[in-house]
């Protein structure tokens, strides 16, 4: 067994909240880059060059890339041959988000549902644990943004809805979102398992690098499917008309029960923040 | 594309006017943050027929709640906030003087209809482009309602902010337009 302190999770959580929510991933920069490229309306490019200007700035000046720093959501992979040390897990998780966003000087949007009161630390955070072979911590902070996840659905089909379901369902949620979710967004498609396994399937298919191909190659054609779909929209940067209305759709399928056909869908603004470290 | 028209506030009737949808515009002058809490707080104080704690004759209202600010930094990141959550309220505030809003996102009828009776614009900031539209405030004060932190209503003197317009005062929607004239098939 190798000894882990949760202290040293803490420090990690802190550091990768501020890292996040700064510093915009070089998949997401060369996805601006491959919609400037491709996009029609004039004012729709202006728009992508102000996303990677801004990119810029907030990575030389360490400041928030969106003022929605977003709910804490926390991948964790903890090796079965760990032992924990030194306190409670989630409470470490959860002083590592108020330390990084405090220091960070990232905004406190988290709050009591009925009163709006905000807990004024951002926690608590979405932890997601899962126990994995090996020795090893690995943590994943990916901050979600209101705007978006409002736009973000889980729907139970039906099976002889098939294929076409899918593609009709995500499609007509994207032109339902119009502008709301901050277009280009990034669709996160989350198909099978169970009502609420389908939410997180579409959370975790968003942690995916821009550009990579789906490891299934029918998935990978149904994701450039609807990606063509979508950009027939029209909506475009910001919603002012354009081809950008995605950059990308990730899809993440797993089995279903015979009576069921469950499908999420999470949208994610074109702020799609997520940083890892293993320790 | 254009040169953007540079705009001075507070805003006239003229200023107003002479926007038209699609146009790039940059701000300088004093405008006023306030999101959610902060409009119902205006709101009331209009029922009750009270005094606002800012003349809104003419000026421009920007929906954020920012991050807080660095040492060093004038403001912290500020990007807009969704917009139809103000809805409920921007049409009392439109008839009571407000020229301008900045924010992202679609806009109900009833506000529309405001704009063009009262003549009044809704500009769009880029969502997400917080760190880049914090640079071109130059001050920030409170002004109002300071319990409600990020969302207190705040006076900033802005520099070239950048926004576009998206309803001017004809009753055109740049959210409809420019989804029709990109759309296939």
């Amino acid at each position: 067994m190798r000894e882990v302190h949760v202290r040293a999770i803490t420090d990690k959580v802190r550091a990768l909240c501020m890292e996040a929510n700064t510093d915009l991933g070089e998949d997401v920069l060369q996805a601006f880059d491959r919609a400037i490229a491709k996009e029609e309306s004039p004012l729709g490019v202006e728009i992508l060059k102000e996303l990677k200007e801004n990119a810029r700035i907030a990575k030389e000046e360490r400041v928030a890339i969106c003022q929605d720093t977003g709910f804490a959501v926390i991948f964790l992979e903890l090796g079965q041959d760990v032992h924990l040390v030194g306190g409670d897990l989630k409470e470490a998780v959860f002083e590592g988000v108020r330390e990084g966003y405090r220091d960070g000087y990232l905004r406190k949007s988290i709050c009591h549902p009925f009163t709006r009161a905000n807990t004024g630390d951002n926690t608590p955070a979405i932890i997601h644990t899962e126990v994995v072979p090996g020795d090893e911590v690995k943590i994943t902070v990916a901050p979600k943004g209101g705007g978006s996840e409002n736009m973000s659905r889980v729907v139970m089909l039906t099976p002889s809805d098939g294929v076409e379901g899918i593609k009709r369902f995500v499609v007509q949620r994207v032109k339902e979102s119009g502008s709301n979710p901050c277009p280009p967004t990034i669709v996160g498609v989350g198909i099978g398992g169970t009502f609420e396994q389908a939410a997180l399937l579409a959370k975790k298919s968003l942690l995916r690098p821009l550009g990579s191909k789906n490891p299934d190659s029918d998935l990978d054609q149904l994701e450039a499917e609807i990606l063509d779909e979508i950009n027939k929209l029209g909506i475009g940067p910001q919603g002012l008309g354009g081809r950008t209305t995605s950059l990308a759709v990730h899809i993440f399928m797993i089995p279903c029960h015979i009576a069921s056909f469950p499908l999420a869908v999470n949208i994610q603004c074109h702020a799609q923040r997520h940083k890892e470290a293993v320790i | 594309m254009t040169e953007p028209i540079r705009l001075k506030t507070p805003l006239s009737d003229q200023d107003v006017e002479k926007l038209n949808i699609g146009d790039r515009v940059l701000i300088s002058g004093i405008i006023y943050t306030g999101r959610d809490a902060a409009h119902k707080r205006l709101f009331d104080l209009l029922k009750e027929a009270k005094n606002l704690p800012f003349n809104i004759q003419g000026q421009i209202i920007y929906y954020v709640g920012p991050t807080p600010a660095k040492p060093g930094q004038v403001f912290g990141s500020a990007g807009p906030t969704t917009s139809y959550r103000m809805d409920a309220y921007s049409p009392t505030l439109i008839e009571r003087g407000l020229k301008g809003m900045i924010g992202k996102g679609m806009r109900s009828d009833a506000v529309k209809e405001a704009m063009k009776k009262y003549k009044a614009v809704y500009f769009a900031a880029t969502g997400g482009a917080g760190a880049l539209l914090a640079k071109r405030v130059k001050k920030a004060e409170v002004v109002a309602y300071e319990d409600l932190g990020p969302e207190a209503i705040r006076k900033l003197e802005v520099e070239d902010l950048p926004v576009i317009v998206v309803n001017d005062v004809r009753g055109n929607d740049l959210y409809v337009e420019g989804m029709r004239k990109y759309q296939k098939g």
